[in-house]
Parts: structure tokens; sequence; C-alpha cells
């Protein structure tokens, strides 16, 4: 069955082509069930592969097949790589893909571009999926380009909406500079062992010196927090919410942004080699998860809490990541998949269902509006909260672990940030889908808005099947996930099993079980203290407290960055471009120019074509040659 | 094959332009019908060309040898090899491209011959295996350019032109000079007077002292051209006046005659002092790279960005070039044809801005994705290719120029890459000024692009992602010239540096399969 490998690509590759010749003929709604079609298709291939795989023994569960040759000089080809770890990425991305491609169909639905939508979301599957499954570094990046191409174009697609054509140019740029680290990343691993293609990286990467290893890690990291928004380029990720929501869960959430963390347990064998550079990626992670929960707990924008959580819960990847935890960070990321796709899902249909409001503060006892949204988006939250024994305590709890395992210190702030996690989470659905609906014009900021005109309370309106049913699923996974990979035995521990000959094996500190358990109770009680705690507060009547402008504006990073870097930047860019070119530059050219052309206006006095003139000339060039020979004849 | 094909390619464009020339100014009609065939007879025999070539010879193919002036040992000599086979394929495109999208609106006949010689010179420039035989071809380049600028161009044409001329002809002579003393320098230590490329290159009576000299007389002509920073400020202005198609050729072909002289002319001839100066011209290079994009952000003419943005490529170019690898130069010559194709589309796409809307200032523009969502699209992709977006053409020739430039010059690489952040800055600065927002007034209605507007885009549009997913056809054939190069380089011009360790077959097979 690992033929079907292939089709993973191939289908939505085709889908994309269809959808670009076709789509405006197709319409609304086809040209959605064409490119689900297409992504669900995908998802069947891979589960066909995967059967494939798992008909091999351990060793053998890592076939390349090669489609053709791309850069020969650097040995690089086109090729599919599939492995545990690549399908397991690949499954997800179809599966999580699929459902936000039918959920699409109801969102977009009467969009003026709905065809256009998925041509973007067709292709951004397909670089995705190369980007998973490509066997060099090479091949991978031009799937990880694609996607943040991609992602430009979804984030913009309300192009006549300025804040959102602003935060589509923000995104590619920000992941420029990330992109600049994974190139010099390449070129560095290229130099040192001259492939790029993973075998050959890592059966050479013994030859490395360890400073080499470590900057090529770093470099890598520098890549992935630009792509998985961690401090300190994470700028991006909020504003990207700019997008319509599907993409916010597909791209946002779910898929792209992990991309990050699959690079960097795609180099584990790298990684392994420098230890300095995995301390540097924990504590990367930790502290980026700790900054985006704090601030996650003071946003009133329904999508900016979920971009700010997702920020925070990358953190937690890159933490287990960085603690040599690869099986957790992949088991958090396939849980928080599923849990944060369903919340972004869950936060569109509210969206969808009041008109395109997003502000919390006036939202409220939605639960009963909006059931099947309210009841699945609940679940979602319980298990973002870690909340036993949904999805998401299971994978936390072994980052957790893993973290103590490093430095109580990462532990302390892991915990720290779990229980914040809970506090925003609770705070966010006690805020849209219990108590009483806040009207609007309640809050004097937005009193100037025209949607205040109307009163909408009474066509609040739950969303149509093609969005409740993905919602539906997701939570049914968001509640089960977790079995995949439960602690009590080595038997249990099926993802692990299942990724460890795709991983570089990393000799963990043994945990007693004691601890084990005491580790596993100690965030469970306080996140429901948290949730308690949060009932009571947000529920109070007299509103908020507990957010100050200094985390609503996220410490103030992007107001940093602007001061810092923009208006600077701008300046030089406007001085190199006014000064230095036209005037210097330039104007040393004009200068010559005029010089020429003045000297040439005095020579011209010279042919003045009276022949006394020429004659005196000439006279005097006798008497000096004359003079001269004497001279020179003399003694 | 005994058809002369080399010959034919760059006499047809000319045969056609003295054709045109005899015709009666009112035959519009005919002039346009002359035109078109004659560049796409050129592109058919191009197409042969690249077909017939020799992928394992890393020599000069199809060479035709004529005596020309004896007394003076020149001959009409031609040949193509992997480097100047692209760079004859992409004039082959990008002319009939430019004559059918962007052709006059007046003065057809005049327009249409310039045209043809242009071609027809800037083919005999990189055909030509004889010296002097290049230096004609190179110098009759600046009088089309100039009359298309100056006769077709827009309000401040004149200044564009002549500074243009001026110019580059002050660099030609640099180049007439440093070509005399080598013919005849070469002939003092041997007795032969030879305008042969090979025969000079493999010459050993230059002293590496006065071969230096020449090596700057021969660059800083070729230098001008590219343009280099910061001899580049001829570039925007030329740019900006020249009609689409003067554009279009100008950025497209044009600019790679310099890149092209430096690759074939300053380091095949004087390889030790390409060695030795290469810090400084990488140096350049790189300022350029940055420089150029830096720049570029602050335009507030489209065209001038666009001009800028080829300021900051060409960059890319020699950086490769002295970087002395493999992979660096190969890279070089890839990054000249993706340049020559994206800057001629994004010519082309201004161009029919500028048509619909009258002004190619940014400010006046904006939300055209609205009115003409296929005109952005194709705006878009080009753009893509033009940042160096993986999968589209632009990429594979900056990965190589910076991954073979890192091997031997590390830190030139890495101020390099930043260039690969600030190409997104300014480009899609600009297609959100122009593209995205609400339209407003003309911007509104702005007419989108037509089918035959279309059908001239597609072939570059095919090319842009063609050559991204699967260049190995044209890396073929670039390889063997380009590695011979590198060799003579490293033989001639003591090259310590160690080069780029291949990538050997895997000693252990099976260790991941």
């Amino acid at each position: 069955m690992l033929d079907a490998a292939v089709l993973i690509p191939a289908l939505p590759l085709t889908g994309f082509v269809i959808l670009v010749v076709l789509g405006r003929r197709l319409g609304d709604p086809v040209a959605g069930w064409v490119a689900t079609a297409a992504v669900g298709g995908s998802f069947l291939a891979t589960l066909a592969t995967w059967q494939g795989l798992l008909e091999r023994e351990g060793e053998h569960r890592s076939v390349t097949t090669t489609l053709f040759s791309w850069i020969p000089s650097l040995n690089v080809d086109v090729a599919i790589l599939v492995d545990p770890l690549s399908i397991t990425m690949a499954l997800f991305v179809t599966g999580v893909g699929t459902l936000i491609h039918l959920y699409a169909i109801g969102y977009m639905r009467g969009d003026r571009r709905f065809p256009t939508f998925f041509v973007y979301l067709n292709l951004f599957v397909l670089a995705m999926l190369t980007l998973v499954l490509a066997d060099s570094y090479l091949v991978m990046f031009v799937g990880w380009e694609g996607v943040g191409a991609c992602s430009y174009l979804l984030i913009s697609f309300w192009f006549e909406r300025n804040s959102a054509a602003v935060a589509g140019k923000k995104a590619f740029v920000t992941n420029r500079i990330g992109d600049a680290g994974l190139l010099l990343a390449m070129f560095l691993l290229f130099g040192g062992v001259g492939s790029l293609t993973y075998g050959e990286v890592f059966s050479r990467a013994g030859g490395l010196t360890t400073t080499t290893a470590t900057a090529v890690v770093l470099l890598l990291l520098v890549g992935a927090c630009g792509k998985s928004a961690q401090l300190p380029l994470f700028v991006w990720l909020p504003d990207a919410m700019e997008g319509p929501t599907p993409v916010s869960a597909l791209i946002h959430a779910a898929t792209m942004v992990t991309a990050g963390v699959y690079l960097m347990a795609r180099s584990s064998p790298l990684l392994e080699l420098a230890p300095d550079a995995m301390t540097v990626i924990a504590i990367v992670g930790v502290a980026t998860a700790f900054f985006a929960a704090t601030v996650a707990c003071a946003q009133d924008d329904i999508k900016r809490v979920l971009a700010y959580s997702t920020i925070s819960q990358l953190g937690f990847m890159f933490l287990a990541i960085g603690t040599g935890a690869y099986v957790a960070a992949l088991f958090h990321m396939i849980t928080h998949a599923f849990f944060k796709a369903l919340l972004f899902l869950g936060a569109g249909s509210v969206i969808h269902g009041l008109h395109h409001e997003q502000d919390m503060k006036r939202m409220g006892g939605l639960r009963r509006l909006m059931p099947i949204t309210g009841a699945t988006f609940i679940i979602g939250w319980l298990a973002i909260a870690g909340v036993p024994p949904f999805a998401g305590f299971w994978s936390k709890d072994e980052i957790l672990l893993a973290a103590w395992n490093k430095s109580p210190v990462l532990w302390a702030v892991g915990l720290v940030t779990a229980v914040m996690t809970a506090y925003y989470m609770s705070r966010q659905v006690y805020l849209v889908f219990f108590g009483d609906r806040r009207r609007a014009g309640v809050d004097e900021a937005h009193a100037g808005d025209d949607d205040d005109a109307h009163d909408e309370a009474h066509d609040v309106h739950e969303s149509p099947a093609t969005m409740w049913v993905p919602l539906v699923v997701l939570a049914g996974l968001s509640m089960v996930a977790g079995v995949m990979n439960l602690p009590f035995s080595h038997r249990f521990l099926v993802l692990e099993r299942w990724l460890e000959p795709a991983l570089a094996p990393h000799e963990a500190a043994h945990t007693a079980t004691g601890t084990k358990i005491g580790l596993a109770i100690v965030p469970a009680v306080l996140v429901v203290l948290a949730i308690l705690f949060a009932r009571r507060w947000i529920t109070r009547p007299s509103g908020d407290g507990l957010e100050p402008a200094f985390l609503r504006r996220a410490w103030g990073i992007d107001a940093l960055y602007a001061a810092v870097i923009d208006s600077p930047g701008r300046a030089f860019a406007a001085w190199s471009a006014f000064v230095v070119d036209r005037r210097v530059i330039d104007g040393a050219v004009n200068g010559v120019g005029a010089a020429v052309r003045e000297g040439g206006g005095r020579l011209r006095a010279v042919q003045t074509g009276y022949v006394r003139n020429y004659a005196l000339g000439i006279s005097f060039g006798v008497v000096a040659l004359l003079g001269w020979m004497l001279f020179r004849a003399g003694p | 094959m005994n058809f002369p094909l080399l010959s034919a390619i760059v006499l047809v464009p000319a045969l056609a332009a003295l054709a045109v020339a005899v015709l009666p100014r009112s035959r519009d009609d005919v002039v346009r019908v002359v035109g078109v065939v004659a560049t796409l007879a050129v592109l058919a025999l191009t197409v042969v060309l690249v077909v017939e070539f020799d992928t394992a010879d890393a020599g000069f193919q199809f060479v035709s040898r004529h005596r020309w002036i004896n007394d003076f040992g020149i001959d009409w000599a031609l040949g193509v090899d992997g480097i100047s086979l692209w760079l004859v394929a992409l004039t082959a495109v990008l002319f009939p491209i430019a004559l059918l999208g962007a052709g006059p609106t007046r003065d057809v006949k005049s327009f249409t011959a310039w045209i043809l010689v242009l071609e027809a010179a800037c083919l005999g420039s990189f055909l030509a295996l004889d010296l002097f035989l290049f230096f004609v071809c190179f110098e009759i380049v600046l009088v089309p350019m100039y009359f298309l600028i100056a006769g077709w161009g827009y309000e401040n044409r004149v200044y564009a032109a002549l500074k243009f001329f001026i110019y580059t002809l002050a660099g030609s002579a640099f180049l007439l000079v440093g070509m005399l003393s080598l013919v005849f320098l070469h002939r003092a230590a041997t007795g032969d007077l030879t305008f042969d490329l090979a025969t000079l290159g493999e010459s050993t009576a230059i002293a590496a002292s006065t071969g230096r000299w020449l090596f700057l007389a021969f660059t800083i002509a070729f230098a001008v051209k590219v343009p280099l920073f910061p001899l580049h400020t001829w570039l925007p202005d030329a740019h900006t006046e020249a009609p689409t198609a003067g554009s279009v050729i100008l950025a497209g072909v044009m600019l790679k005659l310099g890149t092209y002289g430096i690759l074939r002319f300053s380091v095949f001839l004087f390889p030790k002092a390409a060695v030795d100066l290469a810090p400084l011209l990488l140096t350049l290079a790189v300022i350029g790279m940055v420089y150029g994009a830096i720049v570029a952000t602050m335009q507030a003419d489209l065209k001038r960005l666009v001009a800028y943005s080829s300021v900051a490529h060409l960059g890319f170019i020699v950086l490769g070039t002295f970087a002395f690898t493999s992979q660096g130069m190969t890279g070089g010559v890839v990054q000249m044809v993706n340049h020559g194709l994206s800057t001629g589309a994004l010519f082309l796409l201004v161009g029919m801005i500028y048509q619909r809307r009258h002004t190619r200032q940014i400010a006046e523009l904006g939300g055209l994705q609205k009115p003409a969502p296929v005109l952005a699209a194709v705006f878009l992709v080009v753009m893509l290719s033009s940042i160096g977006v993986p999968a589209l053409n632009g990429f594979v020739g900056e990965f190589l120029v910076l991954a073979g430039t890192f091997v031997t010059h590390r830190w030139w690489a890495v101020v390099g890459v930043s260039a690969v952040i600030l190409a997104a800055l300014y480009l899609l600065w600009a297609y959100q000024r122009v593209f995205h927002g609400e339209p407003e007034g003309d911007n509104a209605t702005m007419r989108d692009m037509d089918w035959r507007e279309g059908l001239v885009m597609a072939p570059l549009l095919v090319l842009i992602v063609g050559l991204g997913v699967y260049p190995k056809p044209m890396l073929d054939r670039i390889e063997p010239s380009v590695a011979r190069l590198v060799q003579h380089v490293q033989d001639r011009g003591d090259l310590k540096t160690p080069t780029v360790e291949a990538p050997q077959p895997d000693p252990a097979p099976g260790a991941e399969p």
C-alpha cells in the first residue's frame, strides 16, 4: 500500500489545478466540495500508506520514493519520505485539513471569492504535505516557504481591509527573518557534510564539531521561531487572525505553525549533538509559553485569545523538544491540533452566528442559542485546560514530566503557565457561553461601531451542518486522543513505540512512579482550582479587573519593535534613497558630467578660428621647444 | 550539423531590420508582421539549438569561424557553451514577447527596426568568440537602445537616454583600451596577432601585474553595464523613462551583457587577477544587493522600484561569479536567466498598469486586485518568483549562489542572506499599496488583463514555474561549462581556498534509505 504515498500530495495538487482552471465556473459551493474531496482523498491515501508501513518491521519503516532529480549539483531529489514521523504528520494534516475544508464550505458561503479561497486552501495543503514528506532539508524548505506564501495569501484574503493586507505582509516578512536562519543552517550543513538529504546528513553528522552542530541547531531554531511564532518572532501570529477563521484553525493553529516543532523533531539527531542548543530551545519554549499565556489572560477578541494560546502551547512543544522529549512534543502537537482546531472553528461558528462580532465582552449566554457550538467548545476548553481525562491532560503531563527531569525551574514555569491556560480559557468560555448576553454599546470603546445600530439578539443562530459536523468530530477526538500515549506502561505508549525509529534516542533520567503520579496530580488539582477561580471572578457582576493594559498590549513588544526597528529602518532607507543615492552617488555622476561640459566650454575658447592666434600659439611652441633643446644640449 | 545555426540566429534579425528599413512607412501592418516573424524565427532556431546541444561537451559547440579582417587577425567567430546557451535562449524568448506585449503605438517602422538591430547585437555579443566581434556587437547595442529610450520614452527621456549612452560608452572606453592592450601585449610576447578568445585565455604572455590592470579595465566596462554598486545610477533613470519594451529588454537582456562579460572575459582572460580582486567585487556585489533593496523600499515610482530591485538581483549574480565554486557560478548563470524572466514580466505588468491608469506612482494606485484579479494574480506569481520563493524559478539561482558563496566566502554570504529578507519587504509592501485596500476613483474601474495580454504573459509564467520545479535540463547544460571555467580559474589563478566538497555517494548505504 506504500505506492499510495504519491497520491498524498498528488490529490491536493490535482484539486488545486482543477480549481485554478475551473474554479470560477464551479462556483459556490461546488468548488468547496471539490477541494474537500481532494484533501479527503489525500487523507485516505495517507491511511493506506500508514497501513503499508504498519505491515513492516520497525527498522524498515522508512521508505523513500524518488520522483525526479531537482538540483543535481546539490544532490537533491524531489522525493517522498514515508516514515512514522512523516506519516503521523501527514495523517493529522490531511485529517484535520479535510474537516476544516468541510467547515469552510459553510463558513465562506456567499463570499465573493469563494473559489479562490479553496484554491489557496488546496495549495496550502499541498505545500504542507511537501514540507512533511520531503526527504531533504531543501525540499522541506520548498514546502516551508510554500505554506508561508499561502499563509500570506489567506491572511490578506479580505485584502480590501487594510489591516488584513498589513497583517499578511507582516507575517511573510517576519517569517522571512526566520527563513534566513534556516537558509544559513542549510549552508552550514552543506559545507560541513556535503549533503542536504536527511539520511546523509544524519549519518555523517558525527563528523561535525560541536560548535558547528550547535550553530546549525540554533539557526534551525531561528527558522522554527519564525514559523512557530516563538519569542522574539511571534508578533505576526496575533495579527494573522485577520484571515478568515478556517484559515486560523488550519494554518495558524493546527498545521503550519507546528512546522517548527516538526523541523526540530526531524532534526533530533543533530539536536543530540548540541546539548547547549537544546537548553536554549527549552528556555525559548518555556519563556514563550509563559509570556503568551499572560497576554492571553487580557485579550478581549475571541480569536486573539486563541492566537496567544496557540503561541503558548507551541512554547510547550518547544520546551518538550528542548528537554529531549520529542514524542511528548509530537503528542502534544497532535492533541493540540484537535482541540485548538476545535476551539477556532467554534469561535468561527460564534463569529458567524453573531454576524462578525469578535469582542467577547459583547457576548454571553451563547450556550443556549448555539447548543452544538457551545457543547463542543466546552469539550475543547476542558481538553486545553488539562482536565483529566481529556486529551490535553495527557500530553501536557508528559511535557511537564520531561521538564521536571531537566530542571525544576522549567517545570515550575511550565506549571504556572498550565494554570494560567486554565484561567484564560475559562475566562473565554464564561464570557462567551455563560451568563447573559451583554448588549452592544455596553463598552464605550465600541460606541461608534456600525453594528450597534441594529439589534441582533433575535437572529443569533446555530451554524449549518457543514460547520457543526467538523466540530463534533474534533470534539470526539479531543476527548479520547489521550489514549494514543497513556503513561501507565510501555504497552500503552503506542505513539512512543510507533515514532521511536524515526527519532534520535534521548537518554532521559528515570523517574520513580510515585514522582510521576505526584507530577500528574499537582497540575490537575491546580487547573481545577484555576477554573473555579475564573468562574467566580468572571461571573461576578462588576466585570473585569485582572486585565492590565501592559498585558493587553502584549508587554509592548510590538510597539518596541516599531520604535527600534521600523522607524529607524524607514529613516535609514529614506536617507539611503534620497541622500546617498540621489545626491551623493548620482550627484557625483552628474558632477563629472557637468565638469566635462564646463571644461569643454573653456577649451572651446582656444579654437577661435583666427589664424593669428594659432600662429602665436605655434611661435610659443617653437620657442619653448628650442629652449628645451638648448637646455638639454647644454653642459 | 552543417547548417550555420549560430550565424543564422544572429543574421535573421539583422536582415529583418534591413527589410523593415526599406519597407515604406505606410505599411505598418507588414512591418509588424516582419518583426514578429523574425523574432519568432530566432526563437525557433534557438529551440533547435537547445535541443541539439550536447550536454556532455563543456566546450564551445556549433562553432562557426570565418576570417573577417585578415590583417588584424579578426574572425567572425561564433560558438555556444552552457553559459551562453541560456542567455541566447533568454534573448530569443524576451524579444518576441516585448514586441507582442509592448509594441509601438507610433512610428512602428523605426521602432521595429531598432528592436531587431538590438536583438542581433545582443545575440552577437553572447555568441562571439572573437574579442573584436564581441566589442562591435557590445557597442552596437547602445545605439538602438538610445533611440528607443529617446524616441518612445516618457517625460524625462532625453536626459535618461543621454545619461545611459554616455555612462556606458565611458565604460566601454576602458574595454577598448584593455582589449587592444591585451592583444598587442600578446603579440609582443608571441608574435601572434589575434583576437581569438580561447587563444588569449590560454596565453601566459601577460604578467600578473599587467593582468590586474587589464582585468580592471574590462571589469569597469562590464560593471557599468551590470550595474554594480556604485556605478548604477544610470539604471533607474533609463528604466523609468524607457518604453515598456525597452525596459523589458534593458533589464532582461542588456544587463546580462555585463555579468556575462565578467564571466566570459574578465574572469576567463585574467583568472589570477580575478582571484586576487575577488574580495573587492564580492564586497561591491553584497553592498549592491543590500543597498539596492533598501533604496527600492523607498521608491515612489513603481518602475524605479523594479529598477532598484535589478540592482539587488544583479548583485547575486556577481556574488556567485566571484565565489569561484561550481555552485556559485552555476547559480549566477541561472540567476541571469531568472532575473530576465521575472523582471521582464514585472516591467510588462507595470506597463499594463501604466497603460490603463497613466501613472506609475504607487501612491496614486491602490486596491487594484478588486477590479483586476487576473492581473493581480499574475503579478503575484511574478513577484513571488522575484522574491525567491522556492518551486518558482528565482529560488534555484539564489540558493545556489548563496550556498556556493558560503563555502568559500562565508561572511559575504551571511550578509547576502539579508537581501533575501529585504526583497520580500519592498516587493510585498509595493504589492500591498498597489493591489490591496479598497480601490477608489479610476482604480475601482480599471480593466483586467485581456486574453491577448494573457497570451503574452503565459510563456513567462510557464517558464517561471517550469524552471522552478524542474531546473535540471537547464542545470545539466550549464554545469559542465561552469566546471570547466572554475577549473581554469583554479589552475591559472592559484586559487587556494578549498572548493566545495562535492556531495559524494553515501559511503554507508542503508544507514537510512
